[in-house]
């Protein structure tokens, strides 16, 4: 009889249990269930007696009688043991136990004599944990926006653990900071702001990256090399050395406050990365097929247009949604360049809430989570082609 | 007949690149060149409007006369620096009307008031005044007399086309005591962010490798913190690490892991015992690098599973047939495969935090020992309203960065062309 695998199996595995039952104490808190303890050591022993039985009595029992029986023992103890709490979150812990013993129904000791099973027990469990950990580490402060945008300031200050949601109150007190920052905080025009500035963005880079990217991958000529490496070169210099002179330059001609500004500075600042991409998509496409253009007698204005645009309409799609993303989510230029709120974007309206202190934070948080709602939807939906964007372009960030 | 053909491509390759190329010249090259100018120069931020003379024009009724007006028009330079020259000024009155007495520095010819009035010092105010009236003896309406806007004229230094130049910043960036401070701070944040970011990274790509269920919906999930605007996020972070009503103090303190809240942005140090040894953490600079962290590893964690999806399947194959454990074979197999794009990864994201501004600036502004290169730009140049120092500051990051880009196309520059 091998100890080692045994061992480790029923460390991992108990601490597997509790961390998972502590994180769901966690949430089952954040709900406004009034729980003080995390009983981490009871909970680790009685882990540790579930996954010894489960292990001792193998396939002694029929597996669904395993399955079940043992999870409502250990549902049974853990009640005692721990405080008192609703039938909802015992119900969580019986559920996360079943969970388990499932996951582990054919651990028995026979199987711990397997060759580097620790090894496996340790990744299989590490990988689960992962899951739980990654999901609720990035879910989490989104959720956090969300909710905090339908509470009410009052409420949060008096308990920050309570962070469920009112489903009796009627629909526009729900909605009531949404409400508010659209009529007192203006924010429809910013939204409209924000998206003439990140879709004209999109489109000037397009009309004057793809003819750039075209000379780039297919035309021979003098200073070619020195340019394609240029291009990356200048794409490493962060926006921060470019303020100052750009806003005493933008000072003196009048720019500042206005959208025409923030376009030349979005375009100028992703063209490099809209031609770096679009160049290496170029490249891909059969020179044949140009050529076959060429000999039709068209010139190269048509050979973009009919030839090379339609073939790389994935990359454009990609480019454009990057593009998209940055121009969005700008905030820097937008800070320097912005003080008039008749011009702001979402993101410096968003910040000049936050310059007065007296500003209720649902009202910031309605702000964000206007700002994210797009931006996030927008990369569910064309998911595929934004990923590829991101590689390609995400020397930046 | 080859050679016009060439001519003629090459003729159109400059067609289409000029736009691009101009545009990009004249934003991103043309302000790196402004900067090494700028910071030679002592220029504060109010000095940045070029010095104009101005005119705010009253009209008076005099209460004995109804057919005279008097003006009253209120001079002044803008500046409060620099002098103006060779100052112009005209303004038109309607038909009929002239003035009674005029300034000898005045002329009144075909219904124009001209005026020169030479000099002004910076700060100069002079209220300048005329008597009107009208030749018919007529009432004259106030209105038309309002409606006509002075113009004036002068010739001013724009402060930042001057020739004067001073080595001033340059000694003040470096004297600085906290100049060293500043520098440790930043490569401190750089380096931990970038190599947090990667191990993250890589354990999701490891994770998002294996096939579970529900790992499309992991997949793009993980991108959120990337994709999510920086202003929303920063500021529910800071929500969330608010020491009076965040929710992570109060649920450590609910389950009794801390005593009081901890104020984890606005605390500079944090000591630590482990071990029996006080060590002392910087925990505002440690929390914001967490959130780097959290916000960039999504960009590693695409990388590496691009690239761990590329490495072929029976090389995991043949290790399990000489019986390789998964340690092994994450040793063996995926470290090598994925080392080369982890050092290039490791070179880009170093660069790109070592420029971060917006999220520091958004969850601390700086305070508490978070004060890094980029952040102290902004301050020099806009909160210390010292143009010429933030240049200065920008400088030296663009110096430190030509260093990386060096050493970062002497490392891998040539493998970089393969991902």
């Amino acid at each position: 009889m091998r100890y080692k695998p045994l061992l480790i199996y029923l460390f991992i595995s108990s601490i597997f249990l509790t961390l998972v039952g502590s994180i769901w104490k966690i949430m089952a808190t954040l709900q406004g269930l009034k729980l003080t303890e995390i009983n981490f050591n009871i909970n680790f022993l009685l882990a540790l007696l579930l996954s010894l039985s489960l292990v001792f009595i193998g396939k002694k029992i029929n597996h669904l009688i395993k399955i079940v029986v043992l999870p409502l023992i250990f549902t049974f103890i853990y009640i005692a043991m721990n405080e008192s709490a609703p039938i909802w979150y015992n119900v969580g812990i019986l559920l996360i136990s079943l969970f388990f013993t499932n996951r582990v129904k054919n651990y028995n000791l026979n199987y711990l004599k397997e060759d580097f099973v620790s090894e496996k027990i340790v990744f299989d469990f590490l990988s689960l944990f992962a899951i739980v950990f990654f999901a609720f580490i990035i879910l989490f402060p989104f959720y956090l926006m969300f909710v905090t945008s339908f509470k009410l300031q009052a409420a949060l200050l008096y308990n920050p653990l309570d962070l469920s949601i009112d489903f009796t109150k009627n629909i526009s007190d729900q909605f009531k900071s949404y409400l508010v920052i659209f009529k007192t905080y203006d924010f429809g025009r910013y939204i409209f702001t924000s998206s003439i500035v990140s879709i004209g963005t999109v489109i000037i880079t397009l009309i004057f990256a793809i003819p750039a990217a075209y000379a780039v991958a297919r035309l021979n000529f003098f200073g070619k090399t020195f340019l394609s490496t240029s291009i990356l070169i200048i794409y490493m210099f962060p926006a921060i050395v470019l303020v100052i002179p750009l806003y005493t330059v933008f000072s003196q001609l009048g720019l500042r406050n206005s959208i025409e500004g923030l376009l030349i500075v979005y375009t100028a600042t992703t063209l490099p990365v809209a031609i770096y991409m679009l160049q290496g998509y170029f490249k891909s496409i059969p020179k044949e097929i140009e050529d076959a253009g060429l000999i039709d007698g068209q010139n190269w204005f048509g050979i973009i247009a009919k030839i090379i645009i339609p073939l790389s309409l994935p990359a454009i799609a990609s480019v454009a949604l990057y593009v998209f993303m940055i121009a969005w989510n700008e905030f820097l230029f937008s800070l320097m360049f912005l003080d008039n709120p008749k011009s702001f974007t979402l993101s410096r309206a968003i910040n000049h809430l936050t310059g007065d202190a007296e500003t209720p934070r649902q009202y910031l948080m309605a702000g964000s989570v206007v700002v994210t709602l797009p931006i996030l939807l927008i990369f569910v939906y064309f998911e595929k082609y934004l990923v590829s964007g991101l590689t390609a372009g995400s020397v930046k960030g | 007949m080859n050679d016009t053909l060439s001519k003629i491509e090459k003729r159109t390759a400059y067609t289409l690149l000029l736009p691009a190329v101009f545009l990009v010249f004249a934003i991103v090259l043309f302000p790196i060149f402004a900067n090494i100018w700028i910071s030679f120069k002592e220029v504060q931020l109010k000095d940045i409007r070029i010095p104009e003379p101005r005119a705010k024009k009253i009209v008076k009724s005099i209460p004995e006369d109804k057919t005279k007006l008097k003006i009253v028009y209120r001079l002044r330079n803008s500046s409060l620096i620099e002098g103006i020259n060779n100052i112009k000024f005209s303004d038109n009155l309607p038909r009929n009307i002239e003035p009674v007495n005029l300034d000898s520095r005045c002329e009144f010819k075909s219904k124009k008031i001209k005026c020169d009035f030479g000099n002004w010092e910076a700060k100069y105010r002079e209220n300048f005044e005329i008597i009107i009236q009208n030749i018919n003896n007529y009432v004259i309406d106030k209105n038309t007399i309002r409606s006509q806007k002075p113009k004036l004229s002068g010739d001013a230094d724009n402060i930042l086309l001057t020739t004067k130049f001073t080595l001033k910043n340059f000694k003040q960036v470096f004297n600085e005591n906290e100049f060293l401070d500043l520098l440790l701070t930043t490569f401190y944040f750089t380096f931990f962010g970038t190599v947090g970011a990667i191990i993250f990274g890589m354990f999701a790509a490891q994770l998002v490798n294996q096939k579970f269920y529900g790992r499309t919906f992991m997949r793009s999930i993980l991108l959120f913190p990337y994709v999510g605007p920086v202003v929303a996020l920063a500021y529910t972070w800071t929500l969330l690490l608010d020491p009076n009503s965040g929710t992570l103090n109060a649920l450590l303190v609910n389950f009794g892991i801390i005593d009081k809240p901890i104020n984890l942005l606005g605390q500079k140090y944090m000591t630590l015992n482990l071990l029996g040894f006080d060590i002392k953490l910087r925990l505002a600079l440690t929390t914001v690098i967490m959130f780097e962290i959290w916000r960039y590893f999504p960009l590693a964690f695409l990388f590496i599973l691009a690239r761990l999806q590329a490495v072929p399947k029976d090389l995991y194959e043949a290790a399990e047939v000489d019986g390789a454990g998964p340690l092994r074979k994450f040793i063996n197999i995926t470290l090598p495969q994925i080392t080369a794009i982890l050092s290039i990864l490791f070179m880009i994201r170093f660069i790109w935090n070592f420029n971060k501004f917006e999220d520091i600036f958004l969850l601390t502004g700086g305070a508490s020992g978070t004060r890094t290169l980029p952040i102290n730009v902004y301050q020099q140049g806009f909160a210390v309203s010292n143009i010429g120092m933030g240049s200065a500051v920008s400088i030296v990051i663009v110096m430190l960065l030509i260093i990386f880009m060096i050493v970062y196309f002497k490392l891998i520059g040539k493998r970089a062309n393969e991902i």
